[in-house]
């Protein structure tokens, strides 16, 4: 039965900013280190979301590892699949998932595809890859805790190319109607997608104006300030409050390696050698 | 002043929807403990899931206009281990949900049932965009879909039971809801088999939904030329029943199959490719609508039209045996 204070990790663990901050420049040397295998990957989408996948992994989400579908777990569903490069190894390291899978990343039978599957995965709340789904399937989540009267939180993360698709505006109507408190969507607002910037491809902005007017309470600011990300995580309104949060967190594709910052190529792309050392080099600096 | 009272009211006033018994026996298994929810997108008064809302609106979740968010929000109720029913016209939940269906009801394998009701061309004069001869084919190729098609209330209500402990996603195909009982109401279905519906060893006629019906008002007229027609309801279109296919080509050696959908793609493209894996010789016609638009029309008008009656099947019955 329902016990959530038999929990392994419980919300708001971790001590130290510092710790967080490397765990995500750890998360970008995963991502490298698991491209290398599958020969293509989303760089730096996942860059753009590494401080926010540390604070979730490591801070925020309510998990037990030894029972990765504990039915009170916070579920954390991916509405941009492509970042589960990110996710996977967090998931290893957690003990979700053995560390040997992570050597066969992509290979044939694989469980680890660069899009999340449910049915292989232990840790992973629901499968992703059609961008836009998502978010009505962590509303979904949302309302069977209301039923059940359990008290976990559903986080769905979304690009803001994301944010094209009808279908997350009809999900964040619905959740505002059914008064979902317990649902809390993060925006990497990276600002780009695949065939370029955001504002050019198919403008998103105003976004903040766009959640509140669904009836959403909306946070923004820098999703790479770790800090900030674990001070918002702390204070979320209670399970049982009515209304939706949603994070616009603004953040840069390709954080953490100067020459894919520059460059909004790198949203799915490879690194020949020559610029994964460079990349290694900086990002080691950093962790040096 | 009060105002005047209306005289007519537009749902209890719909032409019968006495085969929509869904909600009732949802309502019932909710009552006896099952952990089912039901989702509809503003038609519960089209498809009577206001029976279910009536007794457990707890349970009962409207989406508003939105299809597709309702089929991920109950594959997400579902993967929190929830019975879900989903519910919309066959034409939606089909096409304009294909994707859902297969990425997030099939492909993670969620015991979502899918309430596709007004299959075919039962929508009548609503037009093409609400019709739906498409969906056997759309479903039918999704992996891990099973695909029913219980043609009255009595097998409707046996379908809801048998799939009761399926893992995995069911696609309930449904008429207009006034379809007529065929079948005796202890019918009892079983995953993978066709009913038998009459006996007989000239000709077969594998039908489902309307086209059943259909079938057995033929079978009856062409007993009195002393042809006795042999009817099959496939109620399951996956799995399919390929041991009544083989039986029904080897002992009658002609077969003719009758839907509400396509001629493309659908239960015939299936017999008839079962046929010819099997290696048994048989001559097999298709009675359907032959890829094209439907007219529009009340829908019995249409179903005179393209022949989907005991008139229509006795003319291609007659057809089918003299060849």
């Amino acid at each position: 039965m329902s016990n959530p204070t038999l929990v392994d990790l419980p919300r708001g663990r971790s001590r130290s900013i510092a710790e967080l901050k490397r765990r995500a420049d750890w998360i970008r040397l995963q991502t490298i280190e698991l491209t290398e295998i599958a020969g293509s990957g989303h760089y730096a989408s996942t860059f753009s979301c590494a401080e926010i996948l540390a604070m979730l992994y490591y801070h925020a989400l309510r998990l037990k590892p030894s029972d990765p579908s504990w039915q009170d777990r916070d579920r954390f569903v991916l509405g941009k699949g492509h970042v589960a490069i990110g996710v996977y190894p967090c998931l290893a390291d957690l003990g979700m998932l053995p560390q040997e899978w992570l050597r066969r990343y992509t290979r044939l039978g694989s469980p680890l595809g660069d899009h999340p599957d449910m049915t292989k995965v232990p840790g992973i709340d629901f499968s992703s890859g059609s961008i836009g789904h998502n978010l009505s399937v962590g509303a979904g989540m949302a309302l069977s805790a209301r039923l059940r009267g359990l008290d976990y939180r559903v986080f769905a993360l979304l690009g803001d190319g994301e944010l094209n698709e009808g279908q997350v505006w009809e999900a964040a109507m619905a959740a505002a109607h059914y008064r979902l408190g317990n649902l809390v969507a993060i925006v990497d607002a990276n600002g780009t997608s695949l065939d370029g910037p955001v504002s050019e491809v198919m403008g998103v902005e105003p976004i903040v104006d766009k959640w509140r007017a669904f009836g959403w309470k909306v946070d923004e600011f820098d999703g790479h300030d770790i800090s900030a990300l674990c001070r918002w995580a702390d204070r979320l309104p209670p399970i049982d409050s009515s209304t939706p949060s949603v994070l616009i967190a603004r953040t840069t594709k390709g954080k953490g390696v100067s020459f894919m910052e520059a460059d909004p190529g790198w949203h799915l792309g490879y690194l020949g050698p020559k610029d994964r050392e460079r990349a290694v080099a900086e990002i080691e600096g950093r962790l040096a | 002043m009060n105002a005047p009272r209306p005289s007519w009211n537009v749902t209890t006033s719909l032409p019968g929807l006495s085969a929509f018994v869904a909600g009732e026996e949802l309502a019932n298994l909710v009552d006896d403990g099952h952990d089912i929810v039901v989702l509809t997108a503003d038609l519960s008064t089209s498809n009577r899931l206001t029976d279910f809302q009536a007794r457990h609106s707890a349970r009962f979740f409207n989406v508003g206009i939105a299809e597709q968010n309702m089929m991920s929000i109950g594959a997400g109720m579902a993967a929190c281990g929830h019975q879900a029913w989903v519910s919309t016209f066959a034409a939606f939940a089909s096409l304009l949900c294909a994707e859902h269906l297969r990425t997030d009801m099939a492909y993670p394998n969620l015991p979502v049932r899918i309430l596709a009701h007004h299959a075919g061309i039962s929508m009548g004069f609503y037009g093409t965009s609400h019709h739906a001869v498409e969906d056997i084919a759309v479903t039918r190729a999704i992996a891990g879909m099973t695909v029913m098609a219980p043609c009255d209330a009595a097998t409707l209500r046996a379908c809801v039971r048998a799939t009761l402990d399926e893992p995995g996603p069911v696609y309930l195909r449904l008429g207009r809801g006034n379809d007529p009982d065929v079948h005796e109401s202890n019918v009892e279905v079983q995953r993978g088999r066709f009913l038998r519906v009459r006996e007989g060893n000239d000709v077969t006629v594998i039908a489902t939904g309307i086209g059943v019906q259909a079938a057995v008002g033929a079978a009856e007229r062409m007993a009195g030329d002393g042809v006795t027609v042999r009817v099959l309801d496939a109620v399951y279109l996956k799995p399919l029943d390929v041991d009544a296919i083989e039986i029904a080509a080897r002992e009658t050696g002609r077969i003719l199959v009758v839907e509400e959908h396509n001629v493309i793609g659908g239960l015939g493209t299936a017999v008839a490719e079962a046929v010819a894996m099997l290696g048994v010789p048989a001559r097999i016609a298709k009675l359907g609508i032959e890829d094209q638009y439907a007219l529009v029309a009340p829908p019995s008008h249409l179903y005179r039209h393209y022949g989907l009656t005991a008139d229509g099947v006795v003319d291609r019955l007659r057809g089918l045996l003299s060849a």
